[in-house]
């Protein structure tokens, strides 16, 4: 700012080396308040916020990996014959990126490695950013003022399953060639327009010699590029919310409570990134991923049974096998005014996606509107603290699961032995009747959970101890929890139904009364946290036996 | 425990109880008093602490240099097996992993052990102040309200046109992406050349074959003569012309009347091409004439025109008409009747020209 800042700067003279330096750095960019601001920032400590982490890890094992792989690796769809050492392809005729891919397998040093580790942290890192967003979503960690974030990790888990799929296409080996014939099949069945994508996308007809060097684009440049401005984006609000902890002694919505960022939760955080790195590359030494030599070049006749795509496609691709396309002796497909609509591909490709992401998107507003709970949230529910919308994810996750399934229906028929027939009909039952049920045994489960935290918090621990008292009675001796194990068990909110609130003209109009309703779908099912009253009321009823509790039921459920 | 039950209800923090009954509740009892670790109390254990991270420091430079060795003293020479591939691919894997592993676990064991684990509290702020969230607003409605835009109708309409307008040069220029498909699925190879019937060949190396070769029970996978003589487009040809050639007791077929003569001596050729997404349907089940699709399991009955029993294709696969000609070669006598593989919004129309 002002021109005489060399003086100044002698005012105050740092005494360590480290002082000195931040002190060089400080005065050139004036990072002070930034370390000021950041240096002893708490940060929460649990294990399962280590998700987001290994996301974040794995994208830049991917971002390492996937450089050096560009050296080396030609997108080109040009015919060439196999000139390398693997000597079961030797002259035969493939696309160069498919001869590349094997040139970086077996002629690279390190190639196949750096290959594994590209694969197999490409796999973490979707399975990572899933199993994150099902913690946030369990835990309630998208509630305001954290909706945003919400969305934004929505899109990266898109944008990393796009990423996935362009890079998987990469090599050109029979494999995921056949990937490609799928998508183009998906594609062509839109209506108006398909045909003309396709064609666009292909570069003419399938497959045509362009969709690599596309698709390569895509996997390199524009779809890394948005993935890191997500990230930067999503860290941005983590920082500007700070992190969300979960319940217990001492934390609640206006404190953080935690470890200094600086040194402890850095170390942690940062060791972490090795030990992130060290199991990707256990694993890519140890276990062979997508094996392209034994598939061979792209060739739209031959395929090979039992083949899996990644998982993350998996959901989809069992969704494509469970619609039948003809029903009874109804064709699925139907023309209509001389124009083809392939209902058999577009629904399940379509549908499934489509509502799983719009549910996904729209939850937090959702639930905001039923609950008409508008404040700020930084402390997280504990699953079953929260059972209907835990029986909501469920039922959601076991949807998802069939049709994940689905995807392998024939390897399940022939581990198991049964009829691939069986296994579809099946798995279409449970397509429907699979979410339900994991509603409603999700959502008992965590009211008998919630139970038994109350019994627990009122009468102690069972110590398995059998103490005979003088007139013969057998008793199991309780152990009572400390005022901080118990405070965990009942510093929760359990909201009730909340009723139909007229509108500011005096009238309670019909939105109104559908959100009545579904509150009272929400929150009838409850467990109330025990109070102190209920506390001294289930002591009192031993005498003051403290330590000494009958293990004599002393559920209440309130409704 | 009696000093819980003063029954004064919990305040703490910003939870409001709104729709709440206003119970008394546990008061919180605030963080939990630090336990010393042994290595803060017991400097011999805090000295093996320090040890033993030391240890996994040490472990990971052993890491670096069996990567090391295992790059440069495996050669991936001419002569280089798989197995050699192999032993350095795992070499390489485990160097990285025992690099990696011993400074993570290493620092994350220094963290735990030795850094101070007092657990701190800090103020959550609001994320903005309610005096700015004023201030914001206002300026909102002032440079609103300065532009003019809602007391001139005309400049906002007129620029929300050519908005609406200007991004179609854009969507424009990636019209050459592609050709326009016009009816290029409509036809494959297969359609008679200067009046010369195709022979139909052995996938993939492309001899012609005799009617004499196929056995009852017997399959052949089938490309047209002359696929493999192509330079351009022949992979895209393929795509569309690959057949399945099978042959049955001429009596377990049950041919509509206008497909009776589609047949030579029970041999019949339909598309490969799967009508769900285009998958090659590729097993075939001698004993029940069924084919199936390895992708997503449609199954065909060739006994039945290879109608769909089971699964999501839709309709049956097309059947490509043979005969035999008089070196005793088959042939195609013309191209499919229809589109082959999937369906597409003009599939319809093609079919209709196809047939006129």
């Amino acid at each position: 700012m002002s021109a005489t800042t060399t003086p100044d700067a002698s005012v105050f003279v740092a005494e360590t080396k480290g002082g000195r330096i931040t002190d060089f750095v400080d005065q050139r960019v004036g990072g002070s308040g930034i370390l000021r601001e950041f240096g002893r920032k708490v940060f929460p400590d649990h294990w399962s916020f280590m998700f987001g982490e290994v996301a974040l890890y794995s994208f830049v094992i991917l971002l390492l990996s996937g450089t050096f792989l560009t050296f080396f690796f030609d997108p080109s769809m040009a015919e060439t014959r196999y000139a390398g050492s693997y000597l079961p392809l030797k002259n035969v005729e493939m696309s160069v990126a498919y001869s590349s891919s094997l040139d970086i397998s077996f002629d690279v040093r390190g190639g196949l490695f750096m290959r594994q580790v590209h694969h197999w942290a490409a796999l973490l890192f979707v399975a990572s950013v899933s199993v994150h967003m099902l913690r946030v979503f369990f835990t309630g960690a998208f509630r305001k003022p954290r909706e945003l974030n919400w969305v934004v990790g929505g899109v990266l888990l898109i944008l990393s399953m796009a990423a996935g799929f362009t890079g998987y296409s990469l090599p050109d080996d029979l494999l995921s060639g056949n990937g490609l014939r799928i998508i183009d099949g998906v594609i062509k069945s839109i209506p108006v327009v398909g045909t003309y994508i396709s064609f666009f996308l292909f570069g003419g007809e399938f497959p045509g010699t362009v969709i690599i060097s596309r698709l390569y684009m895509l996997h390199i440049l524009l779809v890394p590029a948005l993935i890191l401005l997500m990230i930067v984006m999503h860290l941005f609000m983590v920082v500007v919310h700070k992190h969300t902890q979960y319940p217990g002694p001492g934390r609640n919505d206006g404190n953080v409570v935690g470890y200094p960022l600086g040194p402890v939760y850095a170390a942690k955080a940062g060791g972490f990134f090795f030990i992130v790195f060290g199991v990707v590359a256990l694993m890519a030494g140890f276990f062979t991923i997508n094996p392209i030599w034994n598939y061979g070049p792209y060739d739209p006749s031959p395929v090979s049974a039992g083949t899996q795509p990644d998982w993350y496609i998996g959901f989809v691709d069992g969704a494509l096998r469970l619609m039948p396309g003809i029903i009874g002796n109804w064709q699925v497909e139907q023309v209509w005014f001389g124009h083809v609509f392939s209902f058999n591909v577009l629904l399940p490709a379509l549908v499934p996606a489509g509502i799983i992401f719009t549910v996904l998107f729209t939850y937090p507003w959702i639930e905001r509107w039923i609950t008409r709970d508008n404040r700020e949230h930084h402390v997280l529910d504990r699953p079953r603290n929260a059972p209907t919308r835990t029986a909501i994810g469920m039922a959601g996750f076991t949807w998802y699961c069939v049709m994940w399934a689905a995807a392998g229906s024939d390897l399940i028929a022939t581990h198991f032995h049964v009829a691939l027939n069986d296994v579809t009909y099946w798995l279409r039952a449970l397509f429907f009747i699979g979410p339900v049920i994991a509603f409603i045994v999700t959502k008992r489960v965590a009211l008998a959970l919630q139970r038994k935290d109350r019994e627990i918090a009122l009468h102690g621990r069972e110590t398995g101890r059998i103490v005979r008292l003088p007139h013969g009675e057998f008793i199991e001796v309780h152990a009572p929890l400390d005022e901080y194990k118990r405070y965990k068990l009942v510093g929760f909110e359990s909201p009730s139904p909340l009723p139909a609130v007229p509108n500011d003209h005096g009238v309670v109009d019909k939105k109104e009364k559908r959100r009545a309703k579904l509150s009272q779908w929400f929150f009838e099912d409850r467990v109330a946290p025990a109070t102190p009253a209920e506390l001294e009321a289930a002591h009192g009823h031993h005498g003051g036996h403290e330590a000494i509790e009958a293990a004599e039921s002393q559920k209440t459920l309130s409704r | 425990m009696g000093n819980h039950s003063d029954g004064s209800p919990n305040h703490s923090g910003t939870v409001a109880t709104a729709g709440q009954s206003e119970v008394a509740k546990f008061q919180d009892p605030g963080i939990p008093p630090h336990r010393l670790r042994l290595a803060d109390t017991d400097p011999r254990a805090a000295k093996r602490a320090e040890r033993q991270v030391a240890l996994l420091f040490g472990s990971s430079v052993v890491g670096t240099v069996i990567f090391l060795v295992a790059y440069f003293a495996i050669d991936l020479g001419a002569d280089s097996t798989i197995g050699t591939v192999r032993l350095q691919n795992a070499l390489l894997g485990l160097g990285t992993a025992f690099a990696m592993l011993g400074i993570g676990t290493g620092i994350v064991h220094w963290a735990k052990a030795l850094m101070p684990d007092h657990e701190v509290s800090e103020e959550r702020h609001a994320i903005r102040t309610e005096e700015d969230r004023q201030a914001a607003v206002r300026i909102v409605d002032d440079i609103v309200e300065e532009t003019g835009i809602k007391r001139r109708p005309l400049i906002r309409n007129t620029l929300l046109g050519a908005v609406a307008l200007a991004p179609l040069p854009a969507l424009a220029i990636f019209g050459d992406l592609g050709p326009r498909p016009d009816d290029k699925l409509a036809h494959t190879m297969w359609a008679p050349q200067d009046g010369k019937l195709k022979r139909l060949a052995r996938d993939p190396d492309g001899t012609p074959i005799k009617a004499a070769d196929v056995t009852i029970g017997s399959a052949f996978h089938v490309i047209p003569e002359g696929l493999n003589e192509m330079h351009e487009g022949k992979l895209d040809e393929k795509a569309k012309s690959v057949v399945l050639l099978m042959r049955l007791n001429p009596e377990e077929l049950n041919p509509s009347p206008e497909r009776a003569d589609w047949a030579y001596n029970g041999i019949v050729a339909y598309s490969k091409i799967c009508t769900h997404v285009g998958c090659p349907v590729a097993l075939y089940e001698q004993q029940t004439h069924h084919l199936l699709c390895p992708c997503h399991q449609s199954t065909f009955d060739l006994t039945q025109q290879c109608k769909v029993i089971f699964g999501p294709a839709s309709r049956p696969l097309p059947q490509l008409p043979i005969a035999v000609d008089s070196e005793g070669y088959l042939v195609a006598t013309s191209d499919f009747h229809e589109p082959v593989g999937p369906s597409y919004w003009e599939r319809e129309e093609h079919v209709r020209n196809n047939n006129a």
